[in-house]
């Protein structure tokens, strides 16, 4: 079982302030830290569970500059056997059918019997190369996937629906799937794993050797601009010392009458 | 006159709410620009799911097959794509939904038609359409352009646009067949499986005590259950928890988990995905309590806390023992 796994690093943005850039279209990265998405967390672990299940092969890809191999180390610390990054300048300039389009490229020149992708991307939220792969790839697919197992040369996927509903599949090889977090418990990475793994190949490929024609990466989903939320009334914030906080919210929980 | 195109979602024999939802949008695009509703109907014996619509759109486009009994992204795309083909939509909502999310970035390179997905709004601009959508878990917005195109595909976020009828409208039903080409899916549903069974039923909690990523180990999910205990509460909990396997999943709020309608629902140390947010808009009052003032919990919640939860939670949990012991 082949198994390639796109992977994204992402900028942590929970308890940050997030501050728009100059050109308003995207967001000050530079203070910012960054760590591999975790649904991207969650697929690799799955291919490697696979892999330690069935044999075969995992190999972790991204497209992005120097920096962004650090994911791709804790990849194959993780138990990936091999990485490409796809450097390809400023990634900003893409849409994510350009990256999809990258993506395909190179998958197709590695064996693959499964291609994973995060169900999402805690930056963008797009949610959408994954499946642009598997139509560029000509892949059966399946979406939000939350259990594999294989089936005679086929593979079982439980995909995640809304309302705690789950539709099991049978799905046919190959194929590519998008994980859904939750699927596992993604292994801890030490500093040594990852120094230790510095040994296994990590090949950079240039964009312009992949061959894909301009117009195929212009962008056809386009950001015009990005803003903070607008203004809205918002939570009444209960102030003052926690005595004075406690009280408050004693005498919410009475009016509202669950102080029994 | 163009039509809108509103890819209908339906699931066990019933027409989900997403659909209603962008019908009212569609609606409200068609009264603007003199464009018509047009709801696409994939399935099999789908005649009592047309008749819901019968008011809501000027045309529905039934396909009733045998192979389209349960959802499939890949019989989907082909139709839609070669029904877009015919007619030329400028603008196809589909649900940002578990199936959506399969089935729009196919349709999009099949098509070759730009998407944006997940968008909270879609307004019409310059002959064409921007769509709004949110990025960094709903911390910035952006507003969203199409390269130049004979139409766009846009998926709409749950819960953002009124599930009501708007405006009367007549349809009229057009049958079409499958075309015949290749239509063999390369996925075979098998069985829906309910993944959220558990002995507590959140659903019918008047007090919920929920906790989210914010509460960092394992260890510390000790602390809610003694406050949800001095609350006499019951314990729920964001994603991120069960992902961890903290908590069981038939205490998840939200999208993937439980719709909840208690009269009060505290959460701590929960950020406010939208994912979230939608499990508890029938809840009577929000109380959040978060260290980070910007997390969009604030946002939609009732009162907030804005302090480290470590430490104002026993602080609450001692006055509240306190009050109830006096």
């Amino acid at each position: 079982m082949d198994i390639v796994v796109c992977v994204k690093r992402v900028p942590l943005t929970e308890e940050v302030d997030l501050v728009i850039d100059n050109q308003k279209k995207g967001v000050k990265k530079d203070q910012l830290a960054f760590v591999l998405n975790d649904w991207d967390n969650y697929a690799i672990e799955e291919a490697i569970l696979l892999k330690e299940k069935h044999g075969g092969t995992v190999t972790a890809v991204t497209v992005g500059n120097e920096d962004d191999e650090e994911v791709l180390r804790r990849c194959l610390a993780m138990g990936a056997d091999r990485a490409t990054r796809v450097e390809a300048g400023d990634v900003s300039r893409f849409d994510s059918l350009g990256i999809a389009r990258i993506l395909s490229q190179v998958v197709r020149d590695l064996p693959h019997d499964l291609v994973f992708t995060g169900v999402l991307a805690d930056d963008d939220n797009h949610g959408m190369v994954g499946m642009m792969m598997a139509e560029q790839l000509n892949l059966n697919h399946s979406c939000m996937v939350t259990a594999i197992e294989l089936e005679d040369g086929k593979i079982r996927t439980t995909s995640e629906l809304e309302g705690g509903l789950g539709e099991v599949s049978v799905v046919g090889l190959p194929a590519l799937l998008t994980i859904q977090t939750g699927i596992n418990e993604p292994r801890y990475v030490s500093i040594l794993g990852i120094r230790k793994a510095a040994k296994k190949e990590l090949k950079i490929v240039d964009l312009g050797e992949l061959g894909i024609p301009d117009e195929e990466l212009a962008p056809r989903t386009i950001i015009e601009e990005v803003y903070l939320p607008p203004e809205t009334e918002g939570a009444q914030i209960l102030e003052g010392d926690p005595d004075k906080i406690a009280t408050d919210f004693v005498e919410i929980l009475t009016k509202k009458g669950v102080m029994e | 006159m163009s039509d809108i195109f509103v890819v209908v979602e339906h699931r066990l024999g019933e027409i989900r709410d997403i659909t209603f939802e962008m019908l009212w949008k569609a609606g409200e695009l068609a009264e603007k620009l003199s464009h018509s509703v047009t709801a696409v109907l994939l399935g099999h014996e789908v005649d009592p799911l047309a008749q819901n619509l019968s008011d809501r759109a000027d045309t529905i486009i039934i396909y009733d097959d045998e192979r389209l009994k349960s959802f499939n992204a890949d019989l989907y795309k082909q139709i839609i794509a070669g029904l877009i083909e015919e007619l030329k939509p400028p603008l196809t909502l589909m649900g940002s939904t578990s199936w959506g999310m399969e089935l729009a970035p196919c349709l999009s390179v099949k098509s070759g038609l730009p998407l944006a997905t997940d968008c909270i709004d879609v307004i019409p601009k310059n002959g064409t359409f921007m769509a709004q959508r949110q990025m960094y878990n709903g911390k910035i917005f952006s507003n969203v352009s199409f390269a130049d195109a004979p139409g766009c595909l846009v998926t709409v976020r749950s819960g953002v646009f009124p599930k009501d009828k708007l405006g009367d409208r007549q349809a009229q039903r057009v049958q079409k067949d499958i075309p015949s080409a290749d239509m063999k899916p390369g996925k075979e549903f098998k069985e829906f499986v309910e993944t959220a069974a558990g002995d507590v039923d959140i659903t019918q909690a008047e007090l919920l005590i929920s906790v989210g990523r914010g509460i960092g180990e394992e260890e510390n999910i000790a602390l809610i259950k003694e406050f949800a205990e001095a609350l006499s509460g019951v314990v729920s909990c964001s994603r991120p928890i069960v992902d961890k396997n903290w908590l069981p999943k038939y205490l998840q709020v939200g999208t993937s988990g439980k719709s909840v309608s208690p009269k009060v629902y505290i959460a701590i140390g929960i950020s406010g995905a939208f994912q979230h947010m939608a499990g508890v808009s029938g809840a009577g009052t929000i109380i959040a309590v978060n260290k980070d003032p910007k997390a969009p919990v604030f946002r939609t919640a009732h009162y907030g806390i804005v302090d480290d939860l470590f430490k104002i939670i026993p602080v609450l949990k001692e006055k509240i023992l306190a009050v109830k012991k006096g």
